[in-house]
């Protein structure tokens, strides 16, 4: 097998040889001279020059690689820069203005915004806080109890749940939505946080169980078994060998829940109808119901804010964030 | 490996393992919440909706046993046709776009370059955002009248049309908002492309195969697994689209009915106007649609995914 020992480069380097030929003109003329140096200096010349061929041509063609990335990145970037810079303009600049250039910055836009609602934007975000706490312990928490049995356990049906923990994660929450709801009402629950958070602690969102469960398979079984054979009954593994050997799989876990539950629309505008209770996106939602077309500035004042702290997850979190989705492969 | 590897493994490995000790009282400690979840927040409620779907309930009297009538109704009820053919030309159109884009520019991207990180990130930032509300406001802007968009193809004396309110249109706009976020099967793609061994390129080249010809036979083939995996999840997702369309027409699908997906008019029933027997008889109907939708692509996959194994 000797392609293995070729460099990865290799097919870069084969893309150019069919250009070799117009530099072989020149080359006759050097290999004369070079026929005169020794073996060793000669062999030395040639791949030198192999190699500034191939820089020439790869140059031109990252080139022109790159400028193609720079192009579809700037137009899917720009509406975001736009946005950002728009909400520090009057409303009739937005709607002539498309460049990003800001003559004056019009910072009351988000003070206006801000007090827009019943309740200053604080209070919602707040509320939106407090929901993502909770269901960050609660997917942490159920979930790596989840992963660690899938992982780790031998039990009757564990083909068949784990089965059914990969389907549920591509259910449709619609089919559910309807009878959760009368559950959740029924209960008494319509209009305060407990139909967010409850969910959450008792692992319904299996695509965390199903990501713990792939980190866990690839930490190696001897260090549970050392620790088995010291007397570790499967608590004792849980909390003080796998939990602390997991902490990547969780730290992704904390961010995709933050910046899933930060945004997620559908369930709290279902279950928070009272503006006590908004959260930021049906916060959102009600200064965009209750807004004039004049008062877009604000509008998007507000709509960076939200998007604020689902930037900073992201921008603080991005190795993870990159992890969970290729092996996993979910959004 | 991904879950619908997993999914497709399961079968293939079933009786193969030989249990050598149980530990049945400890996993299903473990297992607790999850089965108690599965139990009352999934499994139950799907089967209550099941029922629901066969009576007439607005939530204040008890259910009423109604036979096949809602069934009948949605055969009649041209708005819920409506919303199928919305959502489906949506998610025949953008799917297809989205991975396309995510494809393309996974392959700009594969040959280690430099700013790799950066790119990926700019790339990968929208499909972060692109489901929140903030981003729908933001698309409204643009697609209107005098949004963005407009702003720009008056520069080069186009007076372009509000593409939000006009009903030819404004299904488009969400359809590139859904190609916007092409960025998390973009990474997916990344992390396959890596995967596919390098010496079958070195082979073909010295066989004096052509770049293209590499990609189709290559890594065309190499990869299927993830597209297949990319479409089947993309696919169910974007039937469930629901917070775009609900801002960006203020809620009530128009331009008329033009944006009105699926999850959209099931809202408007089950929770505009409560009528949850109706309402759960249509989220059936999506469950059998994605249902089918997900059988023929696994069906359709023997066809045209390769498994390297």
């Amino acid at each position: 097998m000797t392609e293995q020992i070729k460099s990865p480069l290799k097919d870069d380097q084969k893309a150019a040889t069919s250009a070799d030929e117009q530099f072989e003109l020149i080359a006759a003329q050097a290999a004369l001279d070079e026929e005169r140096l020794p073996r060793e200096q000669r062999n030395r010349l040639r791949a030198l020059r192999r190699r500034e061929r191939k820089a020439k041509y790869s140059v031109l063609r990252s080139l022109l690689k790159h400028l193609m990335i720079i192009a579809v990145a700037s137009v899917m970037i720009y509406p975001l820069l736009w946005m950002v810079v728009s909400s520090l303009r009057p409303t009739d600049v937005i709607f002539r203005e498309p460049g990003l250039f800001l003559q004056t910055f019009e910072w009351q836009n988000y003070s206006e915004g801000w007090n827009s609602l019943s309740h200053p934007f604080g209070h919602f975000m707040l509320n939106s806080a407090i929901v993502v706490l909770g269901s960050i312990i609660g997917n942490l928490v159920s979930c790596s109890m989840a992963a660690y049995a899938f992982a780790r356990l031998e039990f009757r049906f564990k083909g068949l749940f784990f089965a059914i923990m990969l389907m549920t994660i591509m259910l449709p929450i619609h089919v559910i939505i309807v009878p959760q709801y009368i559950m959740f009402s029924q209960l008494g629950w319509v209009n305060t946080f407990l139909p967010l958070i409850v969910p959450k602690l008792l692992a319904t969102d299996a695509f965390f169980i199903f990501l713990m469960v792939q980190f866990i398979r690839g930490i190696p079984r001897d260090i549970d078994e050392a620790a088995r054979i010291d007397g570790a009954g499967h608590p004792r593994i849980f909390l003080q060998v796998i939990l602390p050997l997991m902490i990547p799989a969780l730290a992704t876990t904390t961010i995709f829940t933050f910046i899933w539950t930060w945004s997620d629309f559908f369930s709290s505008l279902i279950y928070l109808t009272d503006p006590d209770m908004f959260t930021v996106p049906v916060a959102l939602r009600a200064f965009v119901d209750a807004t004039s077309e004049s008062n877009w500035g604000s509008l998007f004042a507000m709509s960076i804010v939200t998007l604020l702290p689902v930037f900073i997850a992201f921008v603080l979190g991005q190795k993870f964030l990159v992890k969970g989705i290729a092996t996993t492969g979910m959004k | 490996m991904s879950a619908l590897g997993e999914l497709s493994q399961l079968k293939r490995s079933s009786g193969r393992t030989k249990i050598k000790h149980k530990d049945n009282k400890a996993a299903y400690w473990f297992l607790l919440p999850w089965l108690i979840g599965l139990v009352a927040i999934t499994i139950g409620p799907m089967f209550m909706s099941l029922y629901l779907s066969f009576t007439d309930y607005n939530l204040l009297q008890a259910p009423v046993w109604s036979g096949f009538e809602n069934i009948e109704r949605m055969m009649g009820d041209a708005r819920l046709h409506n919303s199928l053919k919305v959502t489906f030309i949506y998610v025949l159109v953008g799917v297809p776009l989205q991975l396309a884009l995510a494809l393309g520019v996974a392959l700009l991207l594969n040959r280690g370059m430099r700013g790799l990180a950066i790119y990926r990130s700019i790339f990968y930032l929208p499909s972060l955002l692109g489901s929140s509300v903030a981003i729908a406001v933001l698309w409204k802007q643009i697609f209107g009248t005098s949004g963005l968009v407009n702003q720009f193809l008056a520069m080069i004396g186009i007076q372009g049309p509000g593409w939000i309110s006009d009903p030819n249109t404004a299904l488009g706009t969400l359809i590139l908002l859904n190609v916007w976020t092409f960025g998390s099967p973009m990474i997916i793609f990344l992390a396959a492309l890596r995967q596919v061994p390098v010496m079958y390129y070195e082979a073909s080249s010295i066989d004096g195969a052509s770049r293209f010809r590499q990609f189709v036979t290559i890594t065309l083939p190499m990869i299927s697994p993830i597209i297949f995996f990319n479409l089947v999840l993309q696919v169910i997702g974007a039937f469930q689209s629901f917070t775009q369309a609900f801002i960006v027409s203020g809620g009530k699908g128009g331009p008329s009915d033009s944006t009105m997906f699926f999850t959209l008019y099931l809202y408007q029933q089950g929770f505009g106007r409560f009528d949850m027997g109706y309402a759960s008889a249509i989220a059936w109907l999506l469950v059998v649609i994605v249902g089918a939708f997900t059988a023929v692509n696994f069906l359709a996959s023997k066809y045209w995914v390769f498994y390297d194994d």
